[in-house]
C-alpha cells in the first residue's frame, strides 16, 4: 500500500495493471504454499501443465467473458453455447459423414452465430444484456437437449487420434514411485490458450478495438463523443465472445471426446467468478486480459489445493466462496483507497483515473 | 421519444398485461375449456388455480427482486441457494423438535426467517458499504451456499412425512383453496401495506435513480440497500418455506434450481428496467404469472420437454425486441407520421394496436432467425 502512495500520479499504476498484479501476487503466494505444504504433487511440472490441459476450455471462456466485461456488458449464455457446441460436433462426427474439420467449422458457425445475435440485440436495439444473454441460454440449452439428450462418445478415428495427440516434452519429466521416467505431456488444449491469451491481450491492447472497448466500457457517453462508434464496438466485443465460446466447445470435445448434456453447465458463473478475481470489474472498463487466466488458475488452483488437502467436497464448495469473499473484498477496499487518496466524494470512485486515462490515450 | 415517455408512465402494465392476454388467446384458441374450474376433494383445481399455485414462489421472490434492482441497480442471483439454506434451517427446527403441531412449524418459519435477514444481510453490507457489483457480491452465496444447505439439513434430502406441512403444501380441510395461493395473497396484501404506509418505495427509487442526489436529500443510500437487501432475504425465506411445504422433502441440490433466472425475467417482464429506479411491484407480480403461464402454455401445446426452454428463449427474446427502446422509438415515429396525414381526433385509440402492430415485421424477422438458428 505505501508503495502505491508513494508512487506519482503521472506513472501510477492503472487500476487495470493494480488489480491484476494483485491476482498474480495471490497465485504465486498461493502456489508457493502449495508446492511447500504438498511438495510430492504440487513440485511436479505435470501438475502446473494440467490445469492448463484440463480446463482449457473454462480459460478461453473466462478470456470472452473478460472483454464483453470490459466493455460493460456481460454474457452469462457462454457456458450453454460451449455445451451446445460439444453436443453438435458429436453429433456430427458421430454422423459418419463429418470430417474434423467440419467440426471445427461447425463449433465457430455456432459461436460466431449466437454472437451475432446477441450482440446485434444488446448493441443496436440497446436490450439488457443480462437478460438477452439469459434468453441466449435457454435457448442453447434447449437446442442441445433437443439435438440429442443422452452422451455420445466419438469414435472416429482421425478425431480420435487428435484427442489423444499430446505433445511431448521429455526433459521436464519426472520420475514416479517404481523409477520409470514419464516425460511431460501437454494436451493442445493448453497450446490453444497460451496461443488465444497472447493474441487477445495484444489485440486489447494495441490495437484499434481493444482501445475504443476500454474506453466505451468506462464512459460509454465520453467515448461516444470522443467520436468513437459505441454501437459498433459493443457488437464486436459480444462477436467475439461468442466466437470464443465455439472455440472453447472445440478444446472441451477435444479434451473429453464426448457430447453430453451436462458439458460445461454452470461455466458462465465460473467463468464471471475468474474473471473477477484476475482483475476485471462488471462495471467495465477496468481489466487485464492477462489477469483472466491467472484467476481461472486461483480458482483451479484452490480445488486443487482442497483436493490435495483431503477436505469433503461440501467444504470445496464453502471454501471457495470463502476465498471469493476475500478476494471481492479485498478489491473493493484497495480501489477504495486508492480512491480517496485523489477525492473525497464518495460516488464512482473508479472513474476519475480512467478518464483520464482514456483522454491520454486518445 | 417523449411520447413513449408519456405512455409507458401512463399505463406501466400495459406491457405485461398484453403478453398474458395474448397467452390466453393462444390457450383459448388451443381449447375452450381453458378456465373451466372443477372442484375436487373439496378444493378448487383447474388451469387458473394450477397457474397461481405453480408461481406461488416465483411471485414472492420477484417482489424481493425488484426491491433490490430498483435500489441497487443490479440483481441478486443467489435467491434460490438463499430459500434452500432457510428452508433448510425450517426442516432442521422440525426435524429437531419430534413432534410436529403449529407451534413449531412456526416457529421454524420464524427461524427460517432469520436466516433469511441474515443472508441478506450478508448481501447487502457487500453492496453497500463495500460498494461490489450485486451480482459479483451474491456470486459468492451463490457458488457455497447449496454446500451450506447441504450441511443445515444433515442428510440427504430429509422428509416431511406428516399432516400439517402436505395441508401448508396442499390443502387445508374445509379450505376450498390451495393453501399456497393463499400465502402468496397474504404475504402480497402485506408487502403492499408496508410500502403504502412507509416511504421505502419512494426511497429505493430515488437511490436507485440518482445515489448521489438522493444523498444529498438526506437519505442514506447505504442503509436503503441495505434494507432491500434483507427484505428480499425475507421473501427468499418465504418462498423456501412455500417451496420445501409443496416437495415434502428438502432436497438442497434441486430445491428451487435456476428460480434466480426466471425472477430477474419476471422483473424485466414486468416492465421495471434492470439498472435500477422507478419500479412497479404489481408489474413483477404479473410478470411471474406471465413466467408460469408461458410454462403451461407450452406444455399444453404439446412441445417436448426438452424444447420448452428453447422456444421460452425465443418468446422472450421476442419480448424484450418489442419492448426495446429503439424499436418503440421506431414505432412512435411511424405513428407520428401516421397522425401528420389522418386527423388526430380519435388517436389515442389507435395508440395501442398500431403501436402493437408495427414492431410486427421486426419480431417476424427475429423469430425466423432464431428459427434458423435453430436449425443449425
Amino acid at each position: 500500500m505505501r508503495s502505491l502512495k508513494a508512487a506519482k500520479p503521472k506513472d501510477a499504476l492503472s487500476n487495470s495493471n493494480l488489480l491484476f498484479l494483485i491476482a498474480a501476487v495471490i497465485f504465486v503466494l498461493m502456489y508457493g504454499f502449495a508446492v511447500l505444504r504438498y511438495p510430492g504433487s504440487f513440485l511436479q511440472f505435470q501438475t502446473f501443465f494440467d490445469l492448463f490441459s484440463l480446463n482449457a476450455p473454462l480459460i478461453i471462456i473466462t478470456l470472452g467473458i473478460s472483454i464483453v466485461m470490459i466493455g460493460g456488458g456481460i454474457d452469462i449464455s457462454v457456458g450453454a453455447v460451449t455445451g451446445l457446441v460439444t453436443m453438435c460436433c458429436a453429433v456430427a462426427l458421430e454422423s459418419g459423414r463429418g470430417s474434423v474439420g467440419g467440426a471445427i467449422l461447425l463449433a465457430l458457425g455456432i459461436g460466431v452465430a449466437f454472437g451475432l445475435l446477441q450482440g446485434y440485440l444488446v448493441a443496436y436495439l440497446e436490450i439488457q444484456p443480462f437478460i438477452i444473454t439469459l434468453a441466449g441460454m435457454f435457448l442453447a440449452n434447449g437446442l442441445l437437449t433437443t439435438i440429442h439428450k443422452d452422451p455420445l462418445n466419438v469414435t472416429r478415428l482421425s478425431f480420435v487420434a487428435l484427442r489423444d495427440f499430446e505433445i511431448v516434452i521429455p526433459w521436464l519429466g519426472k520420475h514416479n514411485r517404481l523409477g520409470n521416467f514419464i516425460p511431460l505431456e501437454i494436451k493442445l488444449g493448453a497450446v490453444v490458450v497460451w496461443v488465444l491469451v497472447v493474441l487477445l491481450a495484444v489485440l486489447m491492447k494495441w490495437s484499434r478495438f481493444g482501445r475504443d472497448l476500454y474506453a466505451v466500457g468506462g464512459n460509454s457517453q465520453s467515448a461516444l463523443m470522443l467520436g468513437i462508434n459505441v454501437r459498433r464496438t459493443k457488437f464486436c466485443s459480444y462477436l467475439l465472445c461468442g466466437f470464443l465460446s465455439g472455440i472453447a466447445g472445440f478444446v472441451y470435445i477435444m479434451t473429453t471426446g464426448a457430447g453430453n448434456v451436462g458439458n460445461a453447465a454452470g461455466f458462465e458463473m465460473k467463468a464471471i467468478a475468474a474473471s473477477i478475481i484476475g482483475g476485471t470489474m462488471l462495471s467495465g472498463g477496468v481489466g487485464n486480459l492477462f489477469g483472466s487466466p491467472v484467476g481461472a488458475l486461483i480458482l483451479l488452483a484452490i480445488n486443487e489445493l482442497i483436493r490435495a488437502a483431503g477436505v469433503n467436497s461440501n467444504f470445496q464448495a464453502i471454501v471457495g466462496g470463502l476465498l471469493l469473499y476475500l478476494f471481492i473484498v479485498l478489491q473493493s477496499v484497495v480501489v477504495w483507497m486508492r480512491g480517496r487518496g485523489k477525492f473525497r466524494l464518495a460516488l464512482p470512485f473508479w472513474l476519475l483515473p480512467d478518464k483520464k486515462e482514456v483522454e491520454n490515450r486518445s | 421519444m417523449s411520447m413513449v415517455g408519456a405512455k409507458a408512465r401512463g399505463s406501466h402494465l400495459f406491457r405485461p398485461l398484453s403478453v398474458l392476454a395474448l397467452l390466453i388467446v393462444i390457450n383459448l384458441i388451443k381449447g375452450a375449456d381453458y378456465f373451466s374450474i372443477s372442484v375436487i376433494n373439496g378444493a378448487l383445481y383447474g388451469n387458473i388455480p394450477n397457474i397461481l399455485f405453480g408461481a406461488a414462489e416465483l411471485v414472492v421472490l420477484a417482489i424481493g427482486m425488484t426491491l433490490v434492482t430498483a435500489s441497487s441497480g443490479g440483481q441478486d442471483i443467489s435467491v434460490g441457494v438463499a430459500a434452500a439454506i432457510t428452508s433448510a434451517v425450517f426442516v432442521r427446527v422440525l426435524l429437531n423438535a419430534g413432534h410436529i403441531t403449529w407451534l413449531t412449524i412456526v416457529a421454524g418459519f420464524l427461524a427460517s426467517c432469520v436466516a433469511g435477514i441474515v443472508i441478506g444481510a450478508f448481501n447487502g453490507s457487500l453492496v453497500s458499504i463495500f460498494r461490489v457489483q450485486p451480482m459479483v457480491a451474491t456470486l459468492i452465496l451463490f457458488t457455497a451456499g447449496r454446500s451450506v444447505a447441504f450441511m443445515i439439513d444433515g442428510k440427504l434430502s430429509p422428509v416431511l412425512a406428516n399432516n400439517l406441512t402436505s395441508q401448508i403444501g396442499g390443502v387445508i380441510p374445509g379450505v376450498p383453496i390451495q393453501t399456497p395461493i393463499i400465502l402468496t395473497v397474504v404475504f402480497v396484501a402485506f408487502v403492499a401495506a408496508f410500502l403504502k404506509t412507509t416511504n421505502l418505495k419512494l426511497y429505493a427509487e430515488s437511490v436507485g435513480t440518482n445515489e448521489k442526489a438522493a444523498r444529498l436529500n438526506g437519505i442514506n443510500p447505504v442503509k436503503i440497500k441495505f434494507l432491500t437487501y434483507m427484505i428480499l432475504g425475507l421473501c427468499a425465506a418465504v418462498a423456501g418455506f412455500i417451496a420445501v411445504a409443496k416437495a415434502g422433502r428438502h432436497d438442497s441440490v434441486n430445491l428451487l434450481k435456476y428460480v434466480e433466472m426466471d425472477a430477474i425475467l419476471a422483473v424485466a417482464i414486468g416492465g421495471n428496467a434492470l439498472s435500477g429506479g422507478k419500479f412497479s411491484i404489481s408489474g413483477s407480480i404479473i410478470g411471474a404469472y406471465t413466467i408460469e403461464v408461458l410454462s403451461r402454455t407450452l406444455l399444453r401445446l404439446e412441445v417436448g420437454t426438452e424444447t420448452i426452454k428453447a422456444f421460452k428463449a425465443v418468446f422472450i427474446i421476442i419480448l424484450m425486441v418489442v419492448a426495446s427502446p429503439v424499436v418503440r422509438e421506431f414505432a412512435a415515429k411511424a405513428l407520428r407520421r401516421l397522425r401528420a396525414g389522418a386527423n388526430s381526433g380519435s388517436a389515442p385509440k389507435i395508440d395501442a394496436p398500431e403501436a402493437a402492430a408495427v414492431p410486427g415485421p421486426d419480431t417476424a424477422a427475429s423469430g425466423p432467425e432464431a428459427v434458423a438458428k435453430k436449425e443449425e
